[in-house]
């Protein structure tokens, strides 16, 4: 926050009245796009891949890893789709960005701690095969 | 119910005769048979039907149309949602008194005057409106109205778009108000946990009217959250960085990242019962996987940002009144700021507190009750900082000064009972009792509601040209602190005896008195609403008597307090540019003279500034007109 407040000052003034109409987001370059479709066409291929091959030999295994591949494919999108950088709107873009981290962070973490407890200790052991 | 049985009476929910018109609605789900509906239905119709010719008569319908229904001026979408809070407040408090007069009557074996499940229609609406019809619109509204005019902007971001998301939040209110003659509302609490708000056990349609209000005003909310976010962050006037901000600014700005960040996860979980009780899924159905629990887990995750959005906006109207009526800066400005960001966050990390109870164990129930108990030290901060405020202030005790040491005495017990709350073991016995019930409506009327009081007598000057009569709203004052100790004191007693809440009938006559009183405090509560309503009839009619022509009333320190009042369409002529956190004070001190040939030289100076307005703009001779009329006022001020 104080470093948001360090460099305020600058954006503030430009980005003052009226002038939010004026269009300062960065544009990819023709090679930006390209290299961002080139890492999400491989990251797409190789978790489809693992699926299909079942190479791993494992789903657990196989679950964990494209969920990975996922997560980087996040990133490849953000930096080379969105123009995420730390300088985009003085820098607010990014700290969006940290803001909705930190809360899907903690909201997905804890429901799975919690949900976690609350089966073990709540939940009847269900046998599915006696399910209607 | 076994598994079969939920399956079947699921399928015969889908399967009773549709008729291609009116689909399920028939006779039936008019409550012709409830007597006490169909007087409300009288009243209400009458009421419409006298308001409804008055504004034919008086030939209004046009200006109101034109002037405020599609307004995209910030001021006026403030006001609207202010109108809507205050008509939900009615509403709401028609419900609590309902409910504060059956419990005071079912004792020794009579069933009081409501029906079961009418009284649980009751208890749901009032808590549903009460947060998102009466609370979220004030919050709202006031943020609407006074952010823009602080930060020296001369509207929001987005300014259809305000108007649309606050025409959603009047949809939800409308179906809300409609499943009162039309069906029924749900019957589950306000939160509609499941699996009694599932299709099985509520296959009313009193659940789809909760979902639906709920979805179409969420909605609402979070585009204007995403509005005042792009205001705060890019329209501020030169000069003013974030640590020169405005403290309700701030709080402002922390609330619309809240909502942003949490609406999301009530929406999605409210299409999830959605698709459980249309399409027969099973997020949180008793069998196949599903887990009611889950629901709980997400509601709460979204349910607790949600008491800060009410909260923090609140906190910024006592820190703004504390320091004009003190006549000093603020004290701990940069402290403040900090405690609402922490707040901000810290709010995320302890939703489980709300169910301490449902099993996690122990391991999470401590984590959830430590960060509970962590999150009133900023509160605490906050506090002291407004006591420091006061200290050697020279303090002025008019209405919205009252309300904030009214708020700092009824919030600290608030607080207090809540940090005891926040003890898992101290949980498990008051859980769900009306300990519970006291201690959230003491944070949320000592909050949220004394906060919205103080601001709306605080900034009614600065909207309408005129102060508020005082009288009448001391004579508020006192009957709603005085109305919510007599309220809600007794709950508390009642609580640690272990009375639950929700309850219709009562066995033990020994706590009727407690409910007595309890009705006696709601009873003084409506005299005090209805002082509040008097108040404003009161100070239209003695408008001249009471009127400001300075547009600076209170001696204010912030930005909003430099221009007339009402404020003109465009807010400022000029581009305020800021030196100093408390804007207006410091231009005051630079000599206020200069600052009345200051406003003096716009007539002249804003052909060349009026057209940074792009999409709406304001004739410059209009400008011109208002501004001359502005300074010829304060040029009476000076030269008597």
């Amino acid at each position: 926050m104080t470093a948001q407040a360090h460099h305020e000052p600058g954006a503030a003034a430009e980005h003052g009245h009226g002038a939010d109409h004026q269009d300062d987001h960065a544009h990819g370059s023709l090679r930006s796009y390209g290299i961002g479709f080139g890492l999400s066409v491989i990251l797409t291929a190789i978790p489809f891949w693992l699926v299909m091959s079942g190479a791993l030999g494992n789903n657990q295994l196989t679950a964990i890893t494209i969920t990975a591949f996922a997560a980087v494919q996040i990133v490849v999108h953000m930096i080379f789709f969105l123009h995420m950088n730390t300088r985009v709107e003085g820098g607010w873009s990014m700290m969006a960005l940290m803001f909705t981290i930190i809360i899907v962070v903690i909201a997905l973490s804890g429901s799975l701690w919690v949900m976690y407890h609350l089966n073990a200790n709540m939940m009847p052991v269900h046998d599915m095969r006696q399910m209607p | 119910m076994s598994a079969s049985a939920v399956s079947q009476s699921a399928m015969s929910a889908f399967s009773t005769p549709v008729s291609p018109i009116f689909g399920r609605l028939t006779l039936e789900s008019f409550p012709f048979h409830e007597p006490i509906l169909v007087a409300t239905f009288a009243v209400v119709a009458l009421g419409g039907l006298v308001v409804f010719g008055a504004l034919t008569y008086f030939r209004l319908w046009g200006y109101l149309w034109k002037e405020w229904f599609t307004s995209v001026d910030h001021k006026k979408i403030g006001i609207m949602y202010m109108v809507l809070g205050i008509i939900m407040l009615l509403r709401g408090f028609a419900d609590a008194i309902m409910m504060r007069l059956q419990q005071a009557l079912a004792f020794g074996g009579s069933d009081g005057y409501l029906p079961s499940h009418h009284y649980d229609q009751v208890f749901t609406a009032h808590g549903v409106i009460m947060i998102f019809f009466v609370a979220m619109p004030l919050v709202t509204g006031l943020m609407n109205y006074v952010v823009p005019l602080q930060i020296g902007a001369r509207d929001v971001s987005f300014p259809f778009l305000n108007n649309f998301s606050f025409w959603m939040t009047v949809g939800g209110a409308i179906l809300v108000m409609m499943s009162l003659f039309v069906g029924e509302f749900a019957k589950t609490g306000w939160l509609a946990y499941p699996p009694l708000s599932g299709i099985s056990y509520s296959p009313d349609v009193g659940v789809d009217y909760y979902i639906w209000a709920l979805q179409v005003a969420g909605v609402g909310t979070t585009l204007s959250g995403i509005n005042l976010i792009c205001t705060i962050v890019k329209m501020r006037a030169p000069g003013m960085t974030l640590m020169k901000m405005p403290i309700f600014t701030w709080t402002s700005l922390c609330t619309n990242a809240l909502i942003v960040a949490s609406f999301p996860i009530l929406t999605a979980v409210l299409a999830l019962l959605a698709l459980d009780r249309y399409f027969g899924m099973n997020f949180f159905t008793n069998d196949f996987g599903g887990s009611p629990m889950l629901y709980v887990n997400l509601i709460w995750i979204w349910g607790h940002p949600e008491v800060y959005i009410l909260i923090l906006p609140a906190f910024g109207v006592f820190s703004e009144v504390a320091s004009t009526f003190s006549g000093k800066r603020l004290f701990g400005y940069t402290s403040m700021v900090y405690a609402t960001v922490v707040i901000t966050i810290l709010s995320y990390l302890v939703w489980l507190h709300h169910f301490f109870t449902m099993g996690s164990g122990a391991s999470v129930n401590s984590f959830f009750g430590i960060t509970t108990m962590i999150i009133s030290i900023p509160t605490g901060a906050k506090i002291f900082n407004w006591l420091f405020t006061m200290y050697r202030g020279r303090i002025k005790f008019e209405l919205p000064m009252m309300y904030t040491v009214a708020f700092m005495l009824t919030f600290v017990i608030g607080g207090m009972t809540g940090v005891l709350l926040a003890v898992p073991p101290a949980d498990f016995v008051l859980h769900n009792s009306l300990f519970l019930i006291a201690h959230f409506h003491n944070v949320i009327i000592g909050g949220v509601v004394f906060g919205m009081f103080a601001g709306i007598a605080y900034w009614w000057p600065k909207a309408f040209g005129f102060k508020l009569d005082p009288f009448w709203g001391k004579m508020s004052f006192w009957f709603w602190v005085v109305g919510f100790y007599f309220a809600f004191m007794p709950l508390y007693v009642l609580g640690l005896m272990g009375v639950t809440r929700r309850l219709r009938v009562f066995d033990d006559p020994s706590l009727q008195i407690w409910f007595i009183i309890a009705a006696f405090g709601a009873f003084l509560i409506l005299l005090g609403i209805l002082s509040f309503l008097v108040q404003i009839a009161v100070s239209i009619k003695n408008r001249e008597k009471l009127r400001d022509t300075t547009g600076d009333p209170w001696n204010g320190r912030t930005l909003e307090w430099a221009t007339s009042s009402p404020p003109p369409d465009y807010n400022f002529a000029f581009t305020p540019v800021i030196h100093d956190g408390d804007a207006w004070w410091d231009m005051k001190q630079r000599g206020w003279l200069a600052a009345v040939s200051f406003v003096a030289l716009l007539g002249i100076a804003i052909t060349h500034t009026f057209n940074y307005n792009r999409d709406f703009s304001i004739p410059a001779e209009d400008v011109i007109r208002a501004e001359e009329a502005r300074t010829r006022l304060l040029a009476a001020q000076v030269t008597p």
